[in-house]
């Protein structure tokens, strides 16, 4: 990198650790030992590192430099030994929460620590916040931030819509808004282009003149860059092999680049049988990949523009370009997964379509991402796609051990995917993407953040299939000696192919020495980039390191509890919420819908029961007898009943709920007053409906046998006593009264618990979990944080619910207003706090979903006395009932609503709700980790 | 012919793909067993009888022998012991909700009784308690009568009934509520898994990107859905079986006097059924939490109004409308049907029917919504 040149202060004297340096190291590392099942990441390290400079850690993937930054960063938890950073132990929490404002951490992966729905400017603004600054200092800071990273002119765009590049570069923005005094970079610029990737380390160049005391920890794959470093680590197996300058490094083992340094260094039963690749010459064939001015719109979004480009058989095809620039769309095209816009796509002469099972047959195609299933076993993974390409058992079962020789599976068959480095997955993804024999291989960046050693092993398989089998390969990369070993390459920018020849032709349309000062050339013409000169670059650095006042030094200890931090977390989450509508209109839609649905739903007032007569009498009585009951509102009279067996039948078949049977001589039994007995069939199958129905038919006869006396003696039979039943709170035992200010409680605990229970879990998955390991941030003020919006959202839910109860289903509300609210606040507040919980306890969102559903559909339907009171409960039901939130805030909704209560009353029921929040918040925050294992 | 060959062989190998992942999942197979064993247990268990302890109070202002006598009438299982109350304590006690019925007996009730002046006995019903209101209203006038009745035989006759009824209830001939419960909880326990395994497996794979995987290769849609629905279907099935034979039969000494194969058959066919709905909520929504919200919204009036918590008849004719539309309470018909009834085919066929059109319905929906949204899947 030879732009950086100016700005590095290599001290070629200086070779063994921190020899010329009076200032103690940054980092100490002492017996450091750390381990995942049977695999070392550090095997007693012991290591100084020095202050203010650039460290790069070298060495191939799984051998534990990302474990040692993020040990280093204090994310990650020790194991064995001792970690020293900025003159403290880092197994000390104290120490941690001290010196965390001083370090920054920008973990592997394309922005992986972002917020995707958040633009460029709330992702700094949000660590902006956390570290406690003020709303100016913030914007000065950001400003300035944005205007030497060139993302200004972005400034509103969404982390996820933006380039790998640019991603990295707002990465490190986020990192550098509280002036670390250490910079902890793993792996920054793998997947960047290499326009991006030249501007992102002028970008640090500039930045280390203006801190020269910061220093910076990096961890790289591309060798060339760690040329330009300070001082180097070189790692292999969880141990140092190396350190010293870049030129010293390759003065001891006397090689004259650095990646034949590290090979040197190897032990040899690592370096394997590494030699330079060599790649026979091509005698190309027909025509297979044709593509034919391929447009692709997404909405007005031109991703893909009158692409043009032919591939021969056997040919290798690099297609490069920046990130974003409608690669992995022209890919999908040519694979026929996506009908392009406008255009043909051809294979072998035919005419791509999407339909056609086929042409997919014909095509191999490793997608950027490991696509594969991580929970299968690598030769479960291997099986499967034998099976689905139909391959019979004996022929699958040859190839796989065939390919498992030759890609070097052999000791990994019964491996998990998830626990294997990066090189070999990719090796298995290209294992799997050739097992049924394609024509033609399409590959997505397939050596993206794999080590060189496994990518020329990798290399190896790609010539060995182009020139051996005669496989056309279409391929993508960011590395250029990859590209240099292609037939050909296209270079992609913005939807539009810029240039297409072999590589040396390239080079000498451009008149550049290297490939990639071709591509650069070429691609910050197109795009309009100035790029500085590489001498230049330092003059340049000192205008920018002149201009900005320095920042002054953040606070030494942060504090305790911060509420500017909490809300920094429930701005963030508001923000995303905010962002996804779709979400948004389901809380709030969803309640209404569900509120009209239970509502009017629920209810227990029966009417309409079916019923039959088997009438075996059919005199005047019992006919008048049953005209009775089909007078009531409360029957529905079925056709009559023809038998015994007929009553089976039907009652059988559910058509009944009650059938009557009236015995022969009724009418005569009566007139003789021998109390003849009338037979009632009641369905047992739903007991509520049945015991019901036995009320109602009951009721009726009474009604019927009073009548009757009433009528033959001419007064009402004298009664023993009157009983006077009064029905309090709701006179007319209206339904809607009891089950409205039921429903509320119910919603209000769906719901949010569902807002709040993928916050953390979700997190865990994505990877911005992070942020909480390695800023000053409490497990306390994150919890909360997250929380706040939800109960927000929540008391939005219920006051809706409110409106819609006392507006359109006409319920009174007779108590006190505040009580209702105030219930309902703590209500949602101890919700959204069980939702959390259920995040904090499981590790995927598909558990932390199925816990939540069960955590409280059962005990809020069943166990609150929405319908059984709870102290007709039993068992383990009734504990739950009496503690479950729902329950206390069933009694003060309905006693506000209909039995006109205020606080007073109503103090029983709000203390066990206060007691829950605390109870889960600590719960949650106990359950919560601040480091990773 | 041979495309037939290939669907059937495909969905057979992505479906066993789903068991291994399945059997990956620790967390996710301790909540089938927790859901098909200890929740259903605790359901049927907790679940009151139609009238259960109640709770209830008595304001005795007549202090007398009659008074005392209905006052030892109420008894569990159907009442909490009454507890005795001042006459000025009645509001408080009922605005707190501690007592759902407070039964006041009048000074001189005796005598009055006795004297055939025919006094008035006040019942105060708590009627925000819904169903312990109607039932436990009718239970006490029953008793009260019937103390009374025989209180007074004993000084005078009193006039017999000229016609008596005598109820049966058929097939739960207690009415034991637990039954009832336990088999509604399987129920739900089925929905939920149907839905929610089938749709976040979709999201999942889309999340992970394995879904473009697997369309370059020689699968169709239909044929990863399927492979889904069978896989997801079958492991519900097993536990639901268990959890009919061991749990509900075996423990809670559930008589179930339908045919198990016969219920078998239906749950295969209902979480073809909810596994539709669930990989079609999967097309819908964009992410995980989106996921998460449609389900409760979908899962809630399911389990609710399907008509396994409260009777059907008692529901509006639009919402019984809109929920015949879904497969759920066609579902719990059948189940009653079957499993306490006795039904066969030749009685439930209509059910199967309803059950199989409206999953291939949600079926074809989903997989036109998969098609059509496959190509703008992008993470």
């Amino acid at each position: 990198m030879t732009s950086t040149g100016g700005t590095m202060r290599t001290d070629p004297g200086q070779d063994r650790v921190a020899g010329g340096n009076t200032r103690p190291p940054v980092v100490r590392l002492a017996e450091l030992t750390h381990r995942y099942g049977d695999v070392l990441a550090a095997d007693g390290v012991t290591l100084d590192i020095p202050t203010g400079r650039m460290v790069g850690f070298i060495g191939p993937d799984g051998v534990g430099k990302s474990t040692w930054l993020g040990l280093i960063a204090g994310a990650r938890q020790i194991q064995h030994g001792t970690v020293e950073v900025l003159g403290g132990d880092m197994a000390s929490a104290r120490h941690r929460g001290a010196v965390c404002p001083r370090i920054a951490y920008m973990p592997q992966g394309l922005g992986k620590n972002l917020y995707p729905t958040l633009s460029v400017f709330e992702n700094i603004d949000f660590f902006g916040r956390l570290f406690g600054q003020s709303r100016a200092e913030r914007d000065e800071r950001i400003a300035d931030l944005l205007a030497s990273t060139g993302l200004a002119d972005f400034a509103d765009r969404p982390a996820n819509k933006l380039s790998g590049g640019m991603k990295q570069k707002l990465g490190l923005c986020c990192a550098l808004i509280h002036d670390p005094d250490l910079l902890i970079l793993d792996e920054p610029t793998t997947g960047v282009d290499p326009l991006s990737r030249r501007q992102f380390w002028e970008l640090i160049g500039r930045i280390r003149l203006r801190r020269p005391g910061m220093s910076v920890l990096v961890a790289t794959a591309y060798m060339e860059e760690a040329e330009q470093y300070d001082w180097l680590v070189a790692v292999d197996a969880g141990r140092v092999l190396a350190t010293g300058t870049p030129a010293g490094l390759r003065g001891q083992t006397g090689t004259d680049t650095l990646e034949e340094a590290f090979l040197a260094l190897l032990p040899p039963e690592r370096r394997g049988d590494h030699e330079a690749l060599t790649i026979p010459p091509l005698t190309a064939g027909e025509v297979v990949i044709e593509a034919r001015d391929l447009q692709m719109r997404f909405g007005d979004f031109v991703a893909v523009d009158d692409v043009n480009l032919q591939v021969r058989r056997g040919e290798i095809f690099g297609f490069l370009g920046s990130n974003g620039c409608g690669k992995s769309t022209t890919m999908k095209m040519l694979t026929g997964l996506l009908p392009p816009t406008r255009g043909e796509a051809r294979l072998l002469g035919e005419v791509l379509d999407a339909r056609n099972i086929d042409t997919r047959r014909r095509v191999g195609y490793m997608s950027q991402a490991f696509s594969l299933y991580g929970e299968l076993s690598v030769r479960r993974n291997l099986q499967l796609h034998a099976r689905l390409f139909e391959l019979s058992q004996a022929e699958g079962d040859a190839r796989i051990a065939e390919l498992a020789r030759r890609f070097d599976l052999e000791p990994v068959m019964d491996a998990l995917p998830d626990a294997l480095p990066l090189g070999i997955r990719q090796r298995l993804q290209l294992a799997v993407a050739v097992l049924h024999r394609p024509d033609v291989l399409i590959l997505d960046e397939p050596t993206s953040g794999v080590d060189p050693v496994a990518r020329d092993h990798f290399w190896a398989l790609i010539v060995d299939l182009s020139r051996k089998d005669g496989v056309t390969i279409f391929i993508t990369t960011h590395f250029m000696n990859e590209a240099q070993r292609c037939d050909r390459i296209s270079l992609m920018h913005a939807g539009r192919i810029l240039a297409s020849d072999a590589p040396a032709a390239l080079m000498a349309q451009r008149g550049a020495d290297s490939l990639e000062d071709a591509f650069v050339g070429y691609l910050a013409e197109a795009s309009g980039v100035q790029l500085l000169p590489p001498d230049a670059s330092a003059a340049a650095s000192d205008d920018t390191a002149a201009a900005p006042a320095p920042h002054p030094a953040p606070p030494a200890r942060a504090a305790r509890f911060s509420l500017a931090r909490l809300f920094s977390f429930s701005m963030r989450e508001a923000t995303e919420l905010r962002r996804d509508p779709f979400r948004l209109t389901l809380a709030l839609l969803g309640t209404v819908i569900l509120m009209l649905v239970m509502g009017y739903g629920i209810s227990t007032d029966v009417e309409d029961l079916s019923y039959a007569v088997l009438d075996l009498d059919r005199s005047t009585a019992s006919e008048s007898y049953t005209l009775n009951i089909a007078g009531s509102r409360y029957f529905l009279e079925k056709p009559p009943l023809e038998s015994h067996a007929d009553i089976d039948r039907r009652m059988r078949a559910g058509e009944l709920a009650m059938a009557i049977e009236i015995p022969p001589g009724f009418g005569r039994d009566l007139a003789r007053g021998a109390r003849p007995e009338i037979g009632v069939w009641l369905d047992g199958a739903m007991p509520m409906r049945a015991e019901v129905a036995r009320g109602y038919v009951m009721g009726v006869h009474a009604q019927t046998l009073t009548e009757a006396v009433t009528a033959s003696t001419g007064k009402r039979p004298a009664a023993l006593a009157d009983i006077a039943v009064r029905y309090r709170y709701n006179p007319d035992m209206r339904s809607l009264i009891a089950m409205v200010p039921a429903v509320i409680p119910m919603l209000l605990v769906f719901i949010p618990s569902m807002l709040t229970a993928l916050g953390v879990v979700r997190e865990k998955e994505l990877g911005s979990i992070l942020n909480v390991y390695t800023t000053p941030v409490t497990k306390l003020e994150f919890l909360l944080g997250k929380q706040l919006p939800y109960i927000g959202l929540s008391m939005l839910n219920c006051v809706l619910m409110f409106v819609l109860a006392i507006t359109l289903f006409d319920v009174p509300f007779k108590g006190s207003l505040a009580a209702f609210f105030l219930g309902a606040l703590i209500y949602v507040t101890a919700t959204t706090g069980l939702g959390l919980l259920m995040s904090t306890l499981t590790n995927s969102q598909v558990a932390a979903m199925a816990g939540t559903s069960i955590g409280t559909l059962l005990p809020a339907i069943q166990f609150s006395g929405m319908l059984d009171p709870v102290s007709s409960l039993e068992g383990a039901g009734a504990v739950l009932g009496q503690i479950y939130p729902t329950t206390h805030f069933l009694t003060i909704s309905r006693g506000t609503f209909a039995k006109a209560l205020d606080f007073g009353d109503l103090g029983a029921s709000f203390l066990p709700l206060l007691v829950a929040i605390p109870v889960l918040t600590v719960a949650s925050a106990l359950l919560l980790k601040k480091q990773a294992r | 012919m041979a495309t037939r060959k290939r669907t059937l062989h495909n969905t057979w190998h992505l479906g066993i793909k789903e068991f291994h992942s399945l059997l990956g999942d620790w967390t996710m197979l301790f909540l089938i067993v927790f859901m098909f064993t200890v929740s259903v247990y605790a359901d049927a268990r907790a679940k009151p009888e139609s009238l259960h302890r109640a709770s209830i109070a008595v304001v005795d202002e007549d202090q007398s022998q009659l008074s005392t006598r209905i006052i030892a009438a109420l008894q569990p299982p159907q009442f909490i012991p009454p507890v005795h109350v001042a006459l000025s304590d009645i509001d408080r006690g009922m605005d707190a909700g501690l007592h759902t019925f407070v039964l006041d007996i009048p000074p001189n009730f005796q005598r009055d009784v006795l004297a055939g002046r025919a006094p008035a006995l006040q019942l105060n019903v708590d009627a925000t308690r819904q169903s312990q209101a109607q039932t436990g209203t009718g239970y006490i006038q029953n008793i009260v009568n019937d103390e009374i009745r025989a209180f007074v035989q004993r000084y005078r006759s009193t006039a017999v009934q000229p016609v008596q009824l005598i109820e049966r209830a058929m097939f739960n001939p207690n009415l034991t509520e637990s039954w009832f419960a336990a088999v509604t909880a399987i129920i739900n326990n089925i929905t939920l898994l149907g839905i929610l395994l089938t749709g976040a497996a979709l999201i999942r794979e889309r999340e992970h990107g394995t879904i473009e995987h697997l369309l370059v290769m020689p699968v169709t849609p239909f044929e990863i859905m399927l492979s889904k629905v069978w896989s997801m279907g079958v492991v519900v099935l097993i536990a639901s079986s268990f959890s009919l034979q061991i749990v509900v039969k075996g423990v809670l000494g559930v008589v179930v006097p339908g045919s198990a194969v016969l219920f078998g058959a239906a749950t295969l066919l209902y979480l073809f059924a909810a596994a539709s709905i669930g990989v079609f909520m999967g097309t819908l929504a964009r992410n995980m939490p989106q996921f998460g919200l449609m389900s409760i919204l979908v899962l809630l009036p399911l389990q609710i109004l399907s008509g396994a918590l409260t009777p059907r008849e008692s529901m509006p004719d639009v919402v019984r409308g809109l929920m015949s539309l879904t497969p759920t309470t066609h579902f719990v018909s059948l189940a009653q049907g079957v499993l306490f009834r006795g039904a066969g085919i030749e009685v439930v066929w209509p059910e199967f029917l309803m059950v199989a059109a409206i999953g291939t319905l949600f079926f074809a929906l989903a997989h036109h919504r998969l098609r059509s949204t496959i190509g703008t899947m992008q993470n």
